[in-house]
């Protein structure tokens, strides 16, 4: 099929419903609207749901019911909006369910700015809500990706009952790109949990959609199946782009946005002469732990960058990888102010020593 | 000999004990909720949505699938169950705290946007299950442990009228207030709510029914007096009957 030239926005919205998605709650919010905006017209062509809800609370806790009664659902936000879902997110979480959640992140905090940012990160791979849990969390660094990682997300929903978020910066929601859309429903997986209607003669129990679990040993159990469920994701579901690697002096850490305009500042230092590899994390959850440190650990391998729109988040996760093997250094910014390539250029000569 | 059946407890309540106390009204509208679900064969399309407050573990009694919903987001919830399964009954079942103070925006909007589901609406004029806070139900003078001197019009303002407010909204398509306080207002509130399941399943719109009922713990009354407070001093400030029918 011909590429076409999508938004961002627009390019995720339709990979959803090729993907199955039948079912779209949500809230306006910059840099975002463009996706409730796009399936209000797309989902009643295909037999869909779409709500406008009141607000991003509402939207969140309606994903919840839908997602309970069995349907494929999403939502999607942009970040003080993602924040006032936490609440059905961790209810989500607590009840086993699937969904999908898009965060086209801008600075914050509060009701902070509405130009591109990561500075969700620690919100987005740390759960969010309250609670011990974990999410799926995917980065994509362009539209391309951004639809084909859209489009992958339902089937890896259901087949953990489990939140993926998407996240992405406002780059990708807002820009521009060719795009190859994925076509053809994914794979859907039965759901006899889900409540539908029942009798006593049903061939299953009768559903209980809840997180609620008061009675010891309960939630005990609850999080004993997370344990086992968040260490199969993590031997399974690990992605991540290694990046001319081969006889790097300097590996650089980056994700989303922030992994392409490093690669125009890799592209400058090699016409120098200083060879500079990327390992960019696809998944921030399950976090490409192993392939940080054995990049960091190459012979080759003087020391590290980590380059963020944001004080240094993925930078944590980035340190524990590489655990001291060589030394890591950051460049970035909270708020939404962006290291430019020049920056990652003179940050990289500053570290091997020359001008 | 022969034995001839003159009452059964309906089956679309389980056998789980209430965990609710003595005097209490929550068992009494379970038990009419489930009988009208019941008498109407609906209970094999049924989901109800129980919130957070005394009825948490509605879902333990209702013998039908059930969700569990964050403090006043049932309504958005039975939203998103009734959009995909439309041809189901939905219903929530919310106190005052749920309904009337956190899950306002909510209720409101599931009137608004005339969603086809039934509310089951306890307005017993107190938070019961944190132990009898002030509740936006709650009467002018009536004491609570968060108002120790009496509810203050002009620190708290004035209890309000969730029946009367819904009926404003053009989604809402039957809103009646009823009581449990007497055989007579039992035997109108079990009609109330089959009224309201009616209109749902004809694909009216957003149906409601608020119901007075005692709560002698947290009112510091025994069951006796509670039905008699609650004859005496919310009746009068929540008047009974339909407030929108269409």
């Amino acid at each position: 099929m011909a590429k076409k030239l999508m938004k961002g926005c627009e390019a995720i919205a339709e990979a959803a419903v090729q993907a199955g998605c039948r079912c779209y709650f949500g809230y306006p919010i910059t840099p975002q609207t463009d996706i409730p905006e796009y399936l209000s017209a797309r989902m009643p062509e295909v037999g869909g749901v779409f709500v406008q809800a009141e607000s991003e609370i509402a939207a969140a806790n309606m994903v919840y019911g839908a997602a309970g009664a069995g349907a494929r659902v999403m939502t999607s936000s942009s970040s003080p909006g993602i924040s006032l879902k936490q609440e059905a997110l961790s209810t989500i979480a607590g009840a086993e369910l699937p969904c999908v959640v898009l965060n086209v992140m801008r600075g914050g905090p509060g009701i902070g700015g509405i130009a591109p940012s990561q500075g969700d990160y620690y919100q987005a791979t740390r759960g969010g809500g309250h609670g011990d849990y974990r999410q799926i969390v995917l980065a994509p660094a362009s539209v391309q990706e951004a639809a084909d990682i859209m489009y992958g997300s339902f089937a890896l929903a259901d087949k953990y009952r489990m939140i993926v978020m998407v996240l992405a910066d406002g780059f990708i929601g807002q820009m521009m790109e060719p795009v190859d859309l994925p076509m053809g429903a994914t794979p859907e997986v039965e759901k006899p949990w889900a409540a539908t209607g029942w009798t006593p003669e049903s061939d299953r129990p009768r559903a209980v959609i809840n997180s609620l679990y008061i009675k010891e040993p309960d939630l005990t159990k609850l999080h004993e199946r997370f344990a086992a469920r968040y260490a199969e994701i993590e031997a399974n579901e690990v992605r991540y782009e290694a990046y001319q690697l081969e006889d790097a002096e300097f590996v650089i850490y980056a994700y989303g946005t922030m992994a392409r305009i490093c690669k125009s500042a890799i592209a400058i230092l090699a016409n120098e002469g200083i060879k500079v590899g990327m390992v960019r994390p696809i998944t921030l959850w399950p976090f490409p732990t192993k392939a940080v440190y054995e990049a960091a650990a190459l012979d080759s391998v003087k020391s590290t960058l980590t380059v963020e729109i944001s004080a240094g988040q993925m930078f944590d996760d980035v340190r524990i990888g590489v655990n001291g093997v060589k030394p890591t250094e950051f460049l970035g910014y909270a708020g939404s102010k962006i290291p430019t390539v020049d920056e990652i250029v003179a940050k990289i000569k500053s570290m091997k020593g020359v001008e | 000999m022969t034995t001839k059946v003159l009452f059964e407890k309906t089956k679309v309540l389980t056998d789980v004990p209430f965990h609710y106390c003595p005097g209490c009204g929550h068992g009494i509208v379970h038990r009419l909720v489930a009988e009208v679900i019941e008498e109407m064969g609906l209970a094999p399309t049924t989901i109800g949505v129980a919130p957070v407050g005394c009825a948490v573990f509605a879902y333990d009694y209702f013998n039908v699938d059930m969700f569990e919903a964050a403090h006043g987001r049932a309504p958005a919830v039975a939203t998103g169950i009734k959009r995909v399964q439309p041809d189901k009954c939905v219903f929530t079942y919310q106190g005052d705290g749920d309904l009337a103070s956190i899950g306002t925006a909510e209720i409101v909007h599931a009137a608004h946007r005339g969603e086809k589901i039934t509310t089951i609406f306890i307005n017993n004029a107190i938070y019961g299950m944190t132990g009898g806070q002030m509740a936006p139900t709650t009467l002018v003078g009536q004491k609570t442990t968060t108002s120790p001197k009496g509810r203050d019009k002009d620190w708290s303002g004035s209890p309000i009228r969730v029946a009367e407010m819904l009926a404003t909204i053009e989604g809402s398509a039957y809103i009646e207030r009823c009581a449990v306080n007497s055989n007579a207002n039992i035997i109108r509130t079990k009609k109330a709510i089959r009224k309201a399941f009616e209109t749902q399943m004809a694909g009216k719109g957003f149906s409601l029914i608020e119901i007075l009922s005692p709560c002698p713990t947290n009112w510091g009354q025994s069951p006796v007096e509670a039905m008699k407070w609650l004859e005496d001093n919310m009746i009068p400030y929540y008047p009974l009957g339909v407030m929108k029918e269409v």
